[in-house]
């Protein structure tokens, strides 16, 4: 019986639902060393897997001669396309409807591009296999500069379809060009150009990064030769679709691959896609008939598998002369590198990029991307952010500050101006979105107040004033951004992969005692999905979430779901859980009105079981029905409890926030100081505080690095100057700011329990608000824009440009 | 670049003496990880940058993805399976980081507390700025660092026997 001495705060204090902060349950494992990550697999004979890369950027592949490469003690084969052609596997079909060669055929394209795959007994003899494999270049010229991708005279990278006029998203306009997408109504908006009081244009260029999750990617194949049957673990964010992808490329029926993706070390959108390591080690165990490690090392990493943005908007406001917004006008050059990898839903090659409206109101707006091939790695992932969402958010939240510096008046001044209002939702964008809900300036107002804004600007003031008498070397930037994102993908009306529909799932099955187990078609990479999803369950059914065990990332065993990227799992498996753990109650509502002999519709749910209206000592809780379910339902209705949802969510979640940045910077050494910052998130329902909070420390943190010097950077021909952790910008616990969170609460209209997904927000909404921080401080200057990253080197140089320094 | 011939290495391991037959170029890293099962500590970047290699040898942290095995003759090492409590609770490091969500993937977190163990002995009574410069050697692509801050100085204060107070959000 369901311990009635409690109190009605105690029992909902035992149940650890939704709203509380609860502690992890993946911590007990994580903190003493015993995660399960990919390459902690060890199967009997497991051999290891490494690459031949390009040291060029571009060039023709003579010859590969694996002669000496095979006498190398402990090697067994080294794979080449050639190899790979036999089986058809040369070459793999991207997400976002490309080709991209698994192993070189013929010519080179970026630096560090896979060549062969050389398989051997253990790392070490892999690698000596690897470096004893002779390949012939005959080095081409190389593209590195995007704006260059498009003149008459510039090398034909892809001569696979130099003769294809059309690509997965239309005609394609030149060699290197891969496909142009465009939205919304151009006549429209140039009429209101024609007529605008005011307009800026800008070329507001989001450089090329790399999510770097701490383990890189990996996997472990191991082909059954006489089960025919493939076992993959790897370090996939979306496991399900992986298995589809290599039963439709590979051929094997898709009952006969598992995979498996185990505790993951970070992910952020490096790991959804399908790279050559993962088809090698499958190719190479169906050859050897032993099980194939593959693990990229931290240069591969950052140099092969999938970069982020690389996005060159030139962008345009019309506004009134009282500063209202009335048209928008936004063009992209879209470097996606020698393949497009992009990690898209299928149907969108430029991502959700048309949320570039923003939290504003503008009345028209015309958005075209065109997308290029360079030699540069391939891709174009989401790196903690939606699908380009953070580069539109970028692009909007910095011309809305050149905006506001062009009318003389403050920038959040200008955002109160034109946000939407909250009496306009759900609203309809002027590039087709349909915003679910928010309240933009109840959360603007309570991030200015918490900060003291207008205080910090009159210092600033005082600050420039005593900069120009000479009495101070530093200057002080404030940023605001303020951002929508929209995640959730998402209704299977307008968003796929490949042709599969980006639902999700959950199965939910209570066992006699009252404890269950949920599992689920998303897949954890830190989000502790174990501990939250059962938090919603818990609420959602009155058992305590101790006693139900998550379990994600068996294709065996998980019901189908499309993974976790672009903060879609609480939006889509979020629901999913609530619409499950509903179906589990509506039958224990059954279960519970035959035991108490009264109507179900006498009966009111109570914290953790039904209790009779107006009898409160006629009561049965969910530990007692679970275990009626299975002993003695009532007659007629079938044994168990259990349910499944797939849910298919009829819109995205739009969650929003308000961020200010101070910072302070010497102009004599660009050194800078950021000495608050200041992010209030709205995610609607907050499932568990201590989580979101801790999503929005690391999410900043990523924003931080990236706006101020995280970057993939090439030289002119084709080097990966940033390749490793020594120049690639990841901050240490010295450089990264202090975070003060914030949040207002916006319930999403649509879904079950009103969450909207946090975990991308704050890259999304904080790279904006860095880089204006730093454009803000050097505006009085004269400066309008100053690209990202903002490192000492780059703020010196501005400075010097402005003439601040000698 | 053919195998060397093999060495001999011996060395104690969380209290355990151990041994075994490496080449000569085996990082000590590959020797915990393959050789004795030890999986706690991980790979994030090889090359002394990251920190998820953080093991303790003979009193000091060190990064084993940059020491050959060989390095290690007669070494006392402790790997983040040593360090809970002799009756397995969760040490004070170990529990602070659970009460301060001071890990998301926890893919750095086993060289990040086991770095945390020497500073705490190093330095019992660290000031944040002292915890922070203690930890630049361990990267953490999750958490910002703010609630691994706060779970040293949780941990911090239960081995001191005072009382731990949040920092102010």
């Amino acid at each position: 019986m369901n311990d009635m001495s409690l109190t009605r705060e105690e029992r909902e204090a035992k149940l650890e639902g939704m709203g509380c902060k609860r502690k992890r349950v993946e911590d007990i494992r994580f903190t003493q060393g015993k995660g399960n990550y990919v390459d902690d697999v060890k199967l009997p004979g497991m051999l290891h897997g490494d690459f031949v890369r390009s040291p060029h950027a571009h060039a023709r592949v003579k010859s590969i001669n694996s002669e000496k490469a095979l006498k190398v003690p402990g090697v067994l084969a080294v794979i080449t396309a050639e190899t790979l052609k036999t089986v058809n596997l040369a070459w793999m079909p991207t997400l976002a409807g490309d080709v991209q060669m698994v192993l070189a055929d013929g010519k080179v394209l970026f630096q560090n591009q896979e060549v062969a795959f050389v398989v051997a007994t253990d790392r070490y003899a892999a690698d000596d296999g690897v470096a004893a494999v002779e390949v012939e270049y005959e080095p081409l010229p190389v593209l590195v500069d995007p704006f260059k991708a498009l003149d008459p005279d510039a090398p034909l990278l892809r001569e696979d379809i130099k003769d294809k006029k059309d690509g997965a998203h239309g005609p394609r306009k030149h060699h290197n060009h891969i496909f142009e997408w465009t939205v919304g109504d151009r006549e429209l908006t140039d009429a209101a150009f024609n007529k605008a009081d005011v307009t800026i244009k800008e070329m507001i260029s989001y450089h090329r990064t790399h999510p770097s999750p701490l383990e890189t990617c990996q996997c472990v194949c191991s082909f059954d030769k006489v089960k025919s049957e493939l076992t993959i673990w790897g370090t996939f964010q979306a496991p399900h679709v992986i298995r589809t992808v290599v039963s439709l490329i590979a051929k094997l029926p898709e009952q006969k691959i598992h995979v498996i993706a185990p505790d993951i070390g970070g992910g952020f959108g490096n790991k959804v896609g399908a790279y050559p390591g993962y088809i090698c080690a499958a190719v190479a165990s169906i050859v050897t008939g032993k099980p194939v490690k593959w693990v990229e090392d931290r240069i591969e990493n950052l140099t092969a598998t999938s970069f982020a943005r690389d996005y060159h908007m030139t962008t345009e406001i019309a506004a009134t002369k009282e500063g209202k917004v009335t048209g928008l006008r936004v063009h992209v050059l879209a470097d996606h590198g020698a393949f497009d990898a992009c990690a898209d839903p299928s149907k969108w090659p430029a991502g959700f990029f048309n949320i570039v409206t923003g939290s504003y109101d503008f009345p028209v707006a015309y958005l075209a991307v065109d997308g290029i091939y360079t030699n540069k790695a391939p891709g174009g992932v989401a790196y903690r952010c939606s699908f380009r969402v953070t580069e539109a958010a970028y692009c909007i939240e910095r011309a809305m500050d050149i905006l506001a510096q062009k009318l003389d008046m403050d920038p959040a001044e200008l955002r109160l101006k034109n946000f939407v209002k909250p009496e306009q939702f759900p609203y309809h964008s002027a590039l087709g979105w349909e915003y679910d809900s928010g309240d933009y300036h109840t959360a603007m107002r309570k991030a200015m107040e918490s900060v003291k804004y207008a205080e910090l600007r009159q210092e600033q003031a005082a600050k420039r004033e005593a900069f120009k008498r000479g009495e101070t070397r530093e200057i002080m930037g404030i940023g605001v951004s303020f951002f929508t994102e929209i995640v959730g993908a998402g209704p299977s009306k307008n968003c796929d992969i490949l042709g599969i529909a980006m639902f999700d799932s959950c199965e939910i099955r209570l066992h006699p005692t009252g404890a269950g187990i949920a599992r689920m078609g998303t897949k954890s990479q830190g989000q502790g999905h174990e501990t939250t999803w059962a938090q919603i369950i818990a609420t959602e059914i009155g058992i305590p979430a101790d006693n139900i065990m998550v379990e994600e990332g068996n294709t065996d065993t998980a019901p189908y779901g499309l993974g976790t990227y672009g903060s879609r799992s609480t939006p889509v498996a979020g629901a999913a859980i609530a619409m499950a753990a509903r179906k589990i109650k509506a039958k224990a509502q059954m279960i519970a009105a035959y035991k108490l002999e009264v109507h179900e519709d006498d009966l009111e749910w109570d914290i953790d079981g039904f209790r009779v209206k107006g009898l409160p000592e006629k009561f049965l809780g969910m530990k007692d029905i679970s275990w009626i379910a299975y002993n003695s339902p009532p007659p007629g209705m079938e044994p168990g409890l259990e349910a499944v949802s797939y849910y298919d969510p009829p819109n995205m979640t739009y969650p929003f926030g308000a961020y200010i940045c101070v910072m302070d910077i010497d102009v004599d050494t660009g050194v800078y100081k950021v000495r608050r910052f200041y992010a209030l998130d709205d995610c609607g329902t907050r499932i568990n505080p201590m989580i979101i909070e801790g999503q929005v420390h690391g999410g900043l943190t990523e924003a931080f690095a990236i706006a101020m010097g995280q970057e993939i950077h090439y030289d002119e021909t084709g080097n990966v100057t940033t390749g490793s952790f020594m120049d690639f910008f990841v901050p240490t616990a010295v450089e990264t700011p202090k975070w003060e969170t914030d949040y207002t609460v916006t319930p999403s209209p649509h879904h079950p329990i009103g969450a909207k997904g946090v975990g991308e927000s704050p890259n999304v909404g904080g790279v904006p608000c860095f880089s204006n921080a730093v454009n803000d401080a050097f505006s009085f200057l004269g400066s309008t824009h100053i690209q990202m990253p903002h490192d000492y080197w780059r703020n010196w140089k501005a400075a010097r440009e402005l003439g601040a320094v000698g | 670049m053919a195998q060397a011939k093999k060495t001999q290495v011996s060395m104690t391991v969380n209290g355990q003496p151990v041994e075994g037959l490496v080449e000569p170029r085996t990082l000590l890293i590959h020797f915990i990880r393959e050789n004795l099962q030890l999986t706690g500590p991980h790979i994030g970047c090889e090359t002394t940058h990251c920190g998820a290699c953080t093991i303790d040898m003979n009193g000091m942290s060190v990064k084993s993805c940059t020491v050959f095995a060989v390095q290690a003759e007669g070494a006392e090492i402790t790997t983040i399976e040593g360090i809970a409590n002799p009756d397995g609770t969760l040490s004070a490091l170990q529990e602070g980081f659970r009460m301060m969500h001071g890990l998301q993937c926890g893919f750095c977190t086993p060289g990040m507390i086991t770095r945390a163990h020497r500073l705490l002995q190093e330095n019992p009574n660290p000031t944040e700025d002292e915890i922070r410069f203690g930890i630049a050697g361990n990267l953490c692509r999750c958490t910002g660092y703010q609630n691994i801050v706060r779970a040293i100085q949780y941990a911090a204060a239960k081995l001191n026997g005072t009382e731990f107070k949040e920092a102010a959000e």
